[in-house]
């Protein structure tokens, strides 16, 4: 019995939602008494799982690959999930995977359960805990057949080294030219960025910073921390910050470990959007800003006085803890 | 072009979420529903493209007599044709294989329907459904134009954007961005008047399985306080986010 992990790369380099994924398989296949294999598209270090806990990595080397391509990598998988008779994939839960995800079930007539948050509460019946209605509930959903697929949120299990000896070889999926009728064109991102999936720590601005040039202590603080830009829903409508920084009930979802919000009032779509985050401070000049309510720290005062000093400190703590 | 809007009947963001029957189910009482956000930013922009290039646009949605009201806003804001699939909605697979008969019998070019639902939030119906009928598929989409059988997208993805090409029939993961918020519609009493006249075909569901099933609920445990710092004493927040949130 294989748990197989699909896991996401950036130029060849494993992302931390791959680590992630394979820490939560290994606990999977602890509990059912099996093992983790995973699959990767061009990794350039695929032993490098081994770390987490996973004993074989079929990496497929293909150049008509190289970019994402939700149709011709749920091909792929799926067939490794076949070959391997796969019983659980567990992906993460980043815009690709969230893509690839339900193409995958279809192909392999498996239930799919996505944001998950724990490790299964039974695996026999094979059910999990998810978070749902925005992150106002959580909803244990058991999942009926043969094979399960489990879409892990972002920084629910977090990473557990179990250092294992991984083999790997290649894997040449057999693919389609209908695998390719969605054609990428071009992609927009930001490079060197931490992106609001992958943080650990996320810093939001509301509209409270009174326009787009007063950004750069955002982006500071950022800086200093090694964490994510957002914003709040007012602010990308007014086109002060990119779309893609939008977090709350119809931008993204943010889980990071720390979500710090800088003039943000707390409109309840905000609040569910970001609810999944472990720690919260809030800077505000409004004692009343709802947002005081959903978080664990405070700080009353004007941002634009205490952002600044504040980084001065973070800058100082970092420079003593590095 | 034939445009299909898969409609979700959700509670509303400022609904209270509670659960009934030794928490298994959730407790509708005193809720109000709605058109799923992500879905409306679709069928908004379907109107679009009704009004600038010539479309018809059908509703759909998967659930029981309740959800009616759901699909005579959608109505008014300006769908020609709603169809209700008379079975609850059990899980995302049978919501999906639901629609992919109506889109099969309807033959669509294009299929919009949110990226996900905000009352369970599965994700997968868009994609799902786009398995089903073998046809392309773009999630997280936040921009869509149609020029003949071809149309081209802006995804959101992390970071960032990607643009693409597909051709149709096309199914669509949408949010906001295929229309900005300030482009939803308000029905207006005429709107509302003539959705009175329009047909909802109700129609009998197929016999599918489910793969989940949700078995029970519970709610996050209640915050405590939020502690205040003195904005005179940054310190202490550094303090409190390191030794004790353990988040710096």
């Amino acid at each position: 019995m294989s748990v197989l992990i699909y896991t996401e790369t950036e130029d060849g380099k494993f992302k931390k939602a791959a680590f992630e994924v394979a820490s939560y398989a290994k606990e999977v296949a602890e509990k059912m008494g099996g093992e983790v294999t995973a699959v990767s598209f061009n990794a350039n270090n695929a032993s490098e799982l081994g770390k987490y806990g996973v004993s074989k990595v079929l990496n497929i080397q293909n150049d008509k690959l190289g970019k994402f391509n939700a149709e011709a990598y749920a091909d792929a998988v799926s067939q490794v999930a076949q070959k391997e008779d796969s019983k659980v994939v567990v992906l993460s839960q980043s815009a690709n995977s969230k893509y690839l995800a339900p193409l995958l079930a279809v192909h392999l007539d498996a239930g799919y359960a996505s944001n998950v948050v724990d490790t299964p509460e039974s695996t026999d019946p094979f059910t999990v805990k998810r978070s749902a209605f925005t992150n106002k509930a959580f909803n244990f959903t058991k999942i009926t057949t043969e094979v399960k697929i489990v879409g892990l949120s972002q920084n629910a299990f977090g990473l557990k080294e179990n250092e294992t000896e991984a083999t790997t070889e290649d894997f040449s999926p057999e693919l389609k030219d209908g695998d390719f009728s969605v054609n990428v064109e071009s992609v927009d991102k930001a490079k060197d960025k931490v992106t609001i999936a992958d943080a650990e720590i996320v810093v939001s601005g509301g509209r409270g910073l009174k326009g787009p040039e007063n950004w750069g202590m955002i982006e500071e603080m950022a800086d200093i921390l090694g964490a994510a830009t957002a914003c709040s829903k007012p602010v990308s409508d007014m086109g002060w910050r990119p779309h893609s920084e939008h977090v709350g009930q119809t931008g993204k979802p943010v889980a990071s470990n720390l979500y710090i919000a800088v003039g943000i009032s707390g409109a309840i779509q905000h609040l569910a959007g970001i609810n999944a985050a472990k720690t919260k401070v809030v800077i505000n000049n409004d004692p009343e800003a709802p947002f005081f309510k959903a978080a664990d720290y405070g700080v009353v005062g004007d941002a634009f006085e205490i952002v600044p000093k504040l980084n001065e400190k973070l800058k100082e703590f970092k420079a003593k803890n590095a | 072009m034939k445009i299909l809007v898969c409609i979700s009947h959700v509670p509303d963001t400022t609904s209270k979420i509670n659960f009934t029957d030794g928490d298994s189910k959730f407790d509708t009482n005193g809720v109000n529903f709605v058109i799923n956000p992500n879905d409306e930013f679709g069928l908004t922009r379907a109107m679009w493209f009704k009004e600038k290039q010539g479309a018809s646009v059908d509703v759909v949605n998967v659930g029981e007599k309740e959800t009616e009201p759901t699909l005579r806003k959608a109505l008014a804001i300006g769908a020609d044709n709603a169809i209700r699939v008379d079975t609850p909605a059990k899980d995302g697979f049978q919501v999906a294989q639901q629609l992919a008969k109506v889109a099969k019998d309807g033959d669509y070019d294009l299929i919009i329907a949110g990226r996900e639902s905000i009352d369970y939030n599965g994700g997968m119906v868009p994609g799902m459904l786009a398995a089903l009928l073998d046809a392309n598929f773009i999630n997280t989409c936040i921009s869509l134009e149609i020029d003949g059988d071809t149309a081209k997208a802006v995804r959101e993805i992390d970071g960032g954007k990607e643009s693409l090409t597909a051709s149709l029939p096309l199914v669509i993961g949408g949010q906001k961005g295929l229309v900005e918020e300030s482009d939803l519609k308000i029905p207006n009493m005429r709107g509302i008047m003539q959705a009175r006249k329009k047909p909802l075909n109700v129609v009998e569901p197929e016999e599918v399985a489910t793969q989940t099933e949700a078995v029970k609920f519970e709610k996050p445990a209640p915050k405590g306080e939020v502690k205040l710092v003195d904005p005179e004493n940054l310190d202490e927040l550094i303090d409190l986010l390191h030794n004790e949130a353990k988040a710096i």
